[in-house]
């Protein structure tokens, strides 16, 4: 099997809302899965039929190839968006209480207990009270709750709101590390920046249906538009982008650069290729800034989002 | 997997350990015996006040009738006109003047005045007038020629030796065991579940409020959770009550030992023992210790342990559900209301039809309804209730908590995780669709 989890046709309605509809997904082992889609979208309720905390009106569920059961709970660690600790308890006992929930022995939660609450150096914390802890402190014990036992699969739900970023740096290199020794992790945002930087695949949700899925890099492929941005020095501007506009479709371009550029968008004609455009160029002016424009995910997001809005 | 003992433990040390949990368990106690002693004080300070009552007896009808004790002194006035009485009654404090004026003994009783100061109680009243009547009827036998040793001699006490038909000895002082111990149950348990069922809704809520309840359901099934919280928290509930009874006892003999303070040394209880002495105490005793025998014990402490149990989960997992329904506690309240209702009817069925007819339909109706049937058949089974009737009663309850159980669960299932909007009754019917 080389997807970990797989969602087919799931439907889900509360009452006359309609949350989820034929919603289908493939989540590839070892990969980092971007869950996106605007506030409502249906994020939430997928991944609560994947915890089996609600079931789905229809369709299916796989782990692993086999269909979702009771015990797979063992196997998916989740750490939801609204998330919180049980106020008067200590740290330490919860944490431990919320491990053998998970189905780790006493003896194996404490161990690797210690061994996280020293690598996240937050040992001294063990006996403090919950509602002590700061927002981010909480969040801290959320997160090594939800790897302890050592879960092939991973949901984040949100998992970057709250933290500052020293502290979300830190957990995004463990993310990474556990995607490393073998977690297959599941992220569901809207926040664009973490998608471009962790996300191999992902899956656009909008108003309960997919509209967009795949991996990353092939999404951008097919949303580039083969456009370069150009950054020149001349000594008419005006002539040179005649010049080149007899020749490709040129639109002024805005980016930041130390000389007074001629900056230009230029895009490309079916048959040419991005070495036709350079050559072009040198002959004509000396070249300064020379980038192809790849659609970022969250331009890809909201390109979307509002194509399938109309 | 089941993780039920799990949670359960943690909810268990979850209520014994929190302070207030610790302080109500010992403060409890404390506070009832402090204001038991308190007033058994006060009654005993006010009874302990010596009464002086001055006597004008012109007729002399109630020579030697009324005899001084501990609290009262009666003092004869040699014959005087009242004003001088009155006056004189006045100058040596006395509480109050009885006047027998010369009157024939047939039409005496209408003039028999008492004066006093303030109004006198009526116990005080009453018991004058009792001891006032003996005499003068004694005087009226004895003028129409009737022999009073006679009469004393022929006095006779009957006390019926109740059986049923099939030989089972009853008695009054069995009913009033009966009794007892039937209003005993069904309190118990109307507290218990009010207490508890309240503790229960308010850590649900807690859940909801400190956002951990999605972490948990991701790991056990909502039903597990609802369980073990149920589970746990009445634990906790029975070791509270464990603890108020034995610290009860304790700090009553502790008060009684070291205060001094007697707590059966009421007027009450005085003329009570005095009735008990008159008729034979022993043999009453003897009774009081056959009708405990008497009483169907093996089942009553089944019977207990059943209707006890499965009352207080019935309405512990409707707690759940209201608590899982809202997100604070002040949201509460509509709900609570239809849950309390067949409490309190079966509270008050209990009290006033069952201990007046045990068997009356009314009775019979309501020990079989879900709601009521565990108080009101907690209170009609010291009377004797036939083996069917309650084995079909605890069916209907069982089954009645296991569809409750099913609804509770379906409501906290989804009221967990809905935060925001309080719901309306249409929108938890809507839930069990979900």
């Amino acid at each position: 099997m080389k997807d970990l989890l797989e969602v087919l046709d799931v439907s889900k309605n509360f009452g006359d809302f309609q949350a989820l509809s034929n919603v289908s997904i493939k989540v590839p082992k070892h990969s980092i899965f971007g869950l996106l889609g605007p506030n409502g979208a249906g994020k939430t309720t997928l991944i609560r039929i994947v915890n089996q905390i609600t079931m789905p009106d229809s369709g299916q569920v796989f782990i692993d190839g086999a269909p979702l059961e009771p015990h797979h709970v063992q196997h998916i660690g989740y750490l939801p968006e609204e998330r919180g600790l049980y106020k008067s308890m200590k740290v330490g006992e919860q944490a431990l209480y919320l491990a053998q929930l998970k189905g780790l022995s006493y003896n194996d939660a404490k161990n690797r207990l210690k061994h996280w609450f020293e690598k996240l150096e937050i040992s001294h914390w063990w006996d403090k009270k919950t509602q002590e802890l700061s927002k981010g402190m909480a969040q801290k014990i959320q997160f090594v709750v939800t790897v302890l036992h050592r879960p092939k699969l991973l949901i984040f739900d949100e998992p970057f709101s709250g933290f500052d970023p020293i502290n979300a740096n830190l957990i995004k290199d463990e993310i990474l590390q556990l995607r490393d020794e073998g977690a297959t992790v599941i992220f569901s945002t809207h926040r664009m920046e973490s998608v471009e930087e962790l996300c191999d695949h992902i899956a656009l949700i909008h108003e309960s249906k997919k509209i967009l899925d795949g991996k990353l890099v092939d999404i951008k492929r097919q949303y580039k538009t083969n456009s370069f941005e150009v950054g020149l020095s001349t000594s008419n501007k005006n002539q040179l982008k005649r010049l080149i506009a007899e020749r490709f479709d040129v639109t002024t371009a805005d980016f930041k650069s130390l000389g007074d550029d001629l900056k230009l968008n230029v895009k490309l004609g079916s048959g040419d290729r991005s070495d036709d455009l350079l050559a072009f160029l040198s002959q004509n002016a000396s070249i300064n800034h020379y980038r192809e424009l790849i659609p970022t995910a969250s331009e890809i997001f909201i390109q979307t989002v509002k194509n399938n809005g109309l | 997997m089941n993780h039920l003992p799990l949670i359960i433990k943690r909810e268990y040390l979850a209520k014994v350990k929190n302070k207030s949990f610790i302080l109500m368990t010992f403060l409890t106690p404390l506070i009832m015996v402090g204001l038991i002693t308190l007033v058994t004080y006060l009654t005993s300070v006010n009874n302990e006040k010596v009464r002086t009552i001055s006597v004008l007896d012109q007729a002399g009808f109630l020579k030697g009738a009324l005899v001084s004790n501990d609290y009262t002194i009666y003092h004869y006035l040699e014959s005087m006109d009242l004003e001088t009485a009155k006056t004189l009654s006045n100058q040596n404090n006395s509480y109050g003047l009885l006047y027998i004026p010369n009157h024939p003994l047939d039409s005496v009783s209408t003039h028999i005045k008492f004066l006093s100061e303030e109004a006198p109680s009526l116990t005080f009243v009453t018991g004058l007038e009792s001891k006032i009547e003996i005499r003068l009827k004694e005087l009226k036998l004895e003028k129409a020629g009737v022999d009073l040793s006679k009469i004393k001699a022929a006095k006779t006490y009957v006390n019926l030796n109740q059986q049923s038909y099939e030989g089972v000895k009853t008695s009054k002082s069995g009913s009033f065991m009966k009794l007892g111990f039937g209003v005993l149950s069904g309190y118990l348990l109307f507290m218990f579940i009010i207490i508890y069922g309240n503790l229960i809704m308010r850590s649900v809520i807690e859940e909801k409020t400190s956002r951990i309840i999605e972490i948990i359901v991701s790991s056990v099934k909502p039903i597990q959770l609802m369980l073990g919280k149920i589970f746990g928290t009445s634990l906790a509930g029975i070791t509270q009550f464990a603890l108020w009874i034995v610290l009860l006892g304790l700090l009553m003999t502790a008060a009684s030992f070291f205060l001094g303070v007697d707590f059966s040394a009421t007027p009450q209880n005085d003329m009570m023992t005095e009735a008990l002495n008159n008729q034979a105490a022993n043999s009453e005793i003897q009774g009081l210790i056959n009708d405990f025998r008497g009483l169907p014990i093996f089942n009553l402490i089944i019977a207990f342990i059943l209707f006890f149990a499965g009352g207080y989960l019935l309405y512990s997992s409707l707690y759940a559900a209201i608590g899982a329904a809202v997100d604070n506690e002040t949201d509460t309240q509509q709900f609570i209301l239809p849950v309390i209702m067949p409490l309190i009817l079966a509270f008050y069925v209990g009290f006033f039809t069952v201990l007046e007819d045990p068997h009356g339909s009314i009775s019979i109706v309501f020990s079989y309804i879900p709601f009521t049937s565990p108080i009101v058949m907690l209170m009609r089974i010291p009377f004797g209730v036939p083996l069917w009737e309650q084995l079909l009663s605890l069916t209907v309850l069982v089954i009645t908590f296991v569809i409750t159980v099913w609804v509770a669960a379906k409501i906290y299932r989804v009221g967990i995780l809905m935060y925001g909007k309080k719901p309306s009754y249409r929108d938890l019917v809507k839930w069990l669709k979900y």
